[in-house]
């Protein structure tokens, strides 16, 4: 028998696994700083300017959407805040909404009845098997762009215009208040519903309170029902808000993409599930709404999350295509307009790429998560 | 178009040195790599028999009869405008021909030198005839159409800005892409450069039913761009340049070059290399020039051939005429 102070130091496994730690983090700092290094000296060779002055600087441009008030006078710094809530909003609406259609044709998959499972298992091949770029041109040039002019309108009581150049309809004089109203409203109504119920244990209590509460709420908001109305002026609609066909085209075109896939992982995780789970939930009387929730689903779950983690993170960063549909997200407004009007490269790109890697890295934290949640929760 | 991106980061991640004289790369390697448009009707685009043509692609062969003595010897990268100084900057191309505006910020902040101008531009709008607009000043409430990472989204800002006129910009990358919004109804106005409307009027479904407003809201200068710090390279794009208009204006041809060699005018004789070796300084052989007309012609044949009254663009002169003919096209003395 040796001793461990018998081994010379190379052969120790505690001490080798360290030197090769050591040296591969010396490797990795090396590649990254002369990656850095020559990029700068490259950069000052070429009398290429560097810096993040850019962003204060004014922008010039317009932008056809925006969540934030936006002007030519404001920041390309700005711009590129509106670009990043424009990116964050198109991948949150298409992430909720690819997750509800996957769900239906996932299921509707598994179904014994032939027509649905056939309809779902074509809509499934037909838009997975075709690239996402072509799909964005579909609905954008192809079914939005079939739309009417602005003279050829199609008019919803005269409130609501749907045309070429989107979706006007009436929106309120007072942003502000109707939003502080309808959030307080929301506080207010469960709030009220939990408190009453449990305290008085009486519906009619809950609703008397509610309504007078409601009155006072609407008085302390300052909230008005003057709605601005969409009407023909000059070249287009004024007035009310817009939902740009841009947007529209991007998000359909996302949502039924990915859904396709979720659809695929939702079928496995529901496959997943052992034949005998089912016979052992009827034997407990359980019927089959009861089934899938308390015996189906979180099992199914345990296989569908890490997947459909990944297919979010796809949408994401695939929501980048919209540049070629004149949606306004960071690729198109950042790295497109704003780099071409400073040439600030290897910022703007490094900039960009850091932002779809925070965004990534958030969506596949918060999974994760869920998922453990889900491990826990489970019964496991 | 990403692969590119991606080949032009890594090269400013990887190099390790500058360049040396482009002059003596393109020999090394020889051809001349060219940067062009995607595709733009009389400037560069890919004709029917697959062969490049236009105005910035006759620049390029050109150069490369004066430089490789063969105007065939050149190779041609198409660019998005974004892509395009990037691609120069990082070594990618060789010169840059494709209707790009000569701006102070380009020219100072982006390590680009402009040698001149081919063809003096200025920014218009096209709107459909039914919409019965006859002057920019009458698009207060508009919605443009406009493509990405040009001097046009500013240009477009600053005049509606100065005319208190409000407007929407629909930005796309690609022109093709802008064309099929406007066509589509999208956008009440297309802009990009005069030259652009006329050439991608052809492309919409009915191109009589769009003028283009008489309104010019910029001026647009057009010219070839080199990487800054060289500036042999940079001569001799400059008078390859000056050799074209300087031909038109000695009445050298691509067909009577030749013959001209006996000519009694000691300017032509300078100019074709009989009296002087004019050449040298630059490192191009003494026959340069007339390479350079025996193969691609002089400025006027050039512009006839790609945007003249016999192509479908059908642009006149106007201010791409010489300077004796009202014209602002002036080449600097070849003596």
């Amino acid at each position: 028998m040796h001793d461990l102070k018998d081994i010379p130091l190379w052969r120790q496994p505690r001490v080798r696994g360290l030197f090769v730690q050591i040296l591969l983090i010396v490797l990795v700092c090396w590649v990254i700083g002369t990656g850095v290094q020559n990029t700068i000296d490259n950069m000052s060779k070429r009398g290429l300017a560097s810096g993040f002055g850019f962003l204060s600087d004014p922008a010039g441009f317009d932008i056809i959407f925006s969540m934030l008030p936006w002007s030519e006078d404001h920041s390309n710094g700005r711009a590129f805040l509106v670009a990043l809530l424009n990116t964050l909003l198109v991948s949150f609406l298409g992430i909720v909404l690819a997750t509800v259609i996957g769900f239906m044709v996932g299921i509707a998959r598994l179904s014994s009845n032939w027509l649905a499972s056939t309809l779902a298992s074509i809509w499934v091949e037909s838009i997975r098997n075709v690239p996402l770029l072509l799909q964005l041109f579909i609905w954008y040039f192809g079914v939005i762009q079939n739309l009417g002019g602005t003279r050829q309108s199609m008019a919803f009581y005269d409130v609501v215009f749907l045309n070429v150049r989107g979706l006007y309809f009436p929106w309120p004089k007072l942003p502000h208040e109707m939003l502080i109203f309808l959030v307080s409203f929301a506080f207010l109504f469960f709030g009220m519903r939990y408190f009453t119920l449990r305290h008085f244990r009486s519906k009619r209590v809950f609703w008397i309170t509610l309504v007078l509460f409601t009155c006072l709420l609407w008085l302390l908001s300052g909230a008005t029902l003057a709605f601005d109305i969409p009407a023909i002026r000059g070249f287009n609609f004024q007035g009310g808000a817009v939902l740009v066909p841009e947007l529209v085209a991007l998000l359909l075109g996302l949502a039924t993409y990915t859904s396709a896939f979720v659809a695929e992982i939702v079928r496995a995780g529901f496959l997943s599930v052992n034949q005998g789970q089912f016979e052992a939930a009827a034997s407990l009387g359980l019927n089959r709404a009861q089934t899938l929730k308390f015996v189906i689903i979180p099992q199914a779950l345990r296989v569908i999350i890490p997947p459909l983690t990944s297919q979010y993170l796809n949408l994401t960063k695939n929501s980048s295509l919209g540049s070629a549909i004149a949606y306004p997200e960071i690729v198109l407004i950042f790295a497109g307009t704003v780099l071409t009007q400073t040439g600030m490269a290897v910022e703007i790109v490094a900039m960009t790429m850091g932002v779809y890697l925070v965004i990534s890295l958030l969506i596949a934290s918060v999974m994760n998560k869920y998922n453990s949640w889900i491990m826990g929760h489970g019964g496991g | 178009m990403k692969h590119l991106r991606i080949k032009v980061l890594v090269g400013l991640l990887l190099s390790s040195s500058g360049f040396g004289a482009t002059i003596d790369q393109v020999r090394k390697k020889g051809f001349i790599q060219c940067g062009v448009s995607q595709g733009l009707p009389g400037f560069s685009e890919i004709s029917g028999k697959g062969k490049w043509q236009g105005i910035d692609v006759d620049y390029c062969r050109g150069l490369a009869a004066a430089v490789l003595g063969d105007p065939a010897k050149v190779k041609f990268t198409p660019l998005s405008a974004k892509e395009r100084f990037t691609a120069l900057q990082s070594g990618e191309i060789d010169v840059l021909s494709r209707n790009t505006t000569w701006t102070l910020s380009r020219d100072t902040g982006l390590a680009v030198s402009f040698v001149g101008v081919v063809y003096y531009d200025g920014q218009g709008f096209m709107v459909r005839k039914k919409s019965g607009v006859t002057s920019a000043k009458q698009l207060d409430g508009a919605t443009i159409c406009v493509n990405t990472g040009t001097t046009t989204e500013l240009n477009v800002a600053d005049y509606f800005r100065a005319n208190k006129m409000k407007y929407k910009m629909v930005v796309f990358e690609k022109s093709d892409e802008v064309v099929a919004a406007y066509d589509a109804g999208r956008c009440d106005v297309y802009t990009t450069d005069q030259s652009g409307l006329y050439a991608n009027r052809v492309k919409l479904k009915k191109p009589d039913s769009h003028i283009v407003l008489p309104e010019v809201i910029s001026k647009e200068p057009l010219g070839p761009v080199v990487r800054q710090g060289d500036d042999q390279w940079a001569d001799i794009n400059r008078w390859t340049l000056y050799a074209l208009l300087e031909a038109e204006e000695l009445g050298l041809t691509s067909v009577n070059v030749k013959k001209m060699k006996s000519s009694a005018n000691p300017a032509v004789l300078r100019f074709l290399g009989v009296e002087k070796d004019m050449g040298k300084q630059m490192g191009l052989s003494r026959d340069w020039a007339m390479k350079v007309v025996k193969s691609v012609g002089n400025y006027g044949e050039i512009f006839e051939r790609n945007l003249g009254a016999k192509t479908t663009l059908k642009i006149s002169r106007g201010q791409n005429a010489l300077w004796r003919d009202g014209g602002l096209h002036y080449a600097m003395p070849v003596r």
